[in-house]
């Protein structure tokens, strides 16, 4: 089974990589966006061995204990 | 007093730091794979600069999970020394032994350049060997150094004295200017609550020796060798 892990910087953390797409969007001809904020996306993909709550809880740890550094990030997990 | 420099898979400091603490302390030294689960014998521990597991996911994040670091944790939790240089300092944060964490520096770029640090506390085994306020000039090297933490980690940072260095100028003052990655407060260096824990992204390993521009950085070394022979 597949299960998506979006990774994203709090809101009160600064994102220089999100800053620089977004301050040289001009000169790719796109105007208006006041704000890009960059994040990380992750593809899993757990055996069907595994049983739909013990799959629960693994993607929650993979979540919060690896994908994320809870001091900056935050998590949103999408089943699909 | 035996001294181990643990090495992970990508890290590239592991030598310069052997050789520093030999240079500077005269004391054995010993690598430590990160495979081992023990860290019996050792006085004190040095986690080296590098890009550990290729700097995937985020800087530390994956050799935090070596397992070595079980027990380089219940090395520190006994209050054992343990100092993490660079990538040192961003696998120590990712390992909850040090509060905050290390975010891309703030100007995008990776800076590789000698500046100044002020010596903020001598009241740690690092520092000991420095007077509060003394300046060291030494070189750093990261893409991800830009220092952050909630502003009631760094009041408890603050209160307890434990800021070990701070970006400065020429003239000991912590400007924005001097600043080089964006870390909050200027801060270069800092110690847990127990203060036998140390993290800075400065590079005392790489400023041991005046043919290197520098020798300031013995004074981290000389700091611990003092600590751990008061013991």
């Amino acid at each position: 089974m597949k299960v998506t892990v979006i990774v994203t910087l709090k809101p009160t953390v600064l994102d220089p990589q999100g800053n620089a797409i977004q301050r040289n969007l001009e000169t790719a001809g796109i105007s208006g966006v006041t704000d890009v904020r960059q994040g990380k996306y992750f593809e899993v993909e757990v055996s069907d061995a595994v049983g739909a709550s013990e799959r629960r809880v693994l993607i929650e740890r993979l979540a919060r204990d690896v994908l994320t550094n809870p001091v900056i990030e935050s998590y949103r997990i999408e089943w699909e | 007093m035996k001294f181990g420099v643990v090495v992970f898979p990508g890290v590239n400091c592991d030598r310069d730091c052997r050789d520093a603490v030999t240079a500077v302390t005269g004391q054995p030294v010993e690598f430590i794979w990160h495979q081992e689960t023990s860290v019996e014998g050792f006085d004190a521990l040095v986690l080296p600069g590098g890009f550990s597991y290729g700097d995937y996911l985020r800087p530390g994040a994956i050799a935090r999970f070596s397992p070595v670091m079980a027990a380089i944790g219940a090395f520190a939790r006994r209050g054992g020394l343990v100092i993490g240089i660079c990538n040192g300092f961003q696998m120590l944060t990712e390992a909850g032994l040090l509060p905050g964490a290390l975010l891309k520096n703030a100007g995008t770029k990776y800076v590789c350049r000698y500046l100044h640090l002020r010596a903020e506390s001598s009241e740690t085994p690092f520092t000991c060997a420095m007077e509060k306020g003394r300046l060291l000039h030494m070189p750093i090297g990261h893409g991800d150094g830009n220092y952050q933490a909630d502003r009631e980690t760094l009041g408890r940072l603050e209160d307890a004295d434990r800021i070990a260095f701070r970006y400065v100028d020429g003239d000991g003052r912590a400007t924005a200017e001097a600043n080089p990655n964006g870390s909050v407060s200027n801060i270069a260096g800092i110690v847990n609550e127990g203060r036998n824990v140390m993290g800075m992204m400065p590079h005392p390993d790489r400023s041991f020796d005046r043919i290197l521009g520098s020798e300031d950085g013995r004074l981290v070394f000389q700091s611990m060798i003092g600590a751990l022979s008061r013991v």
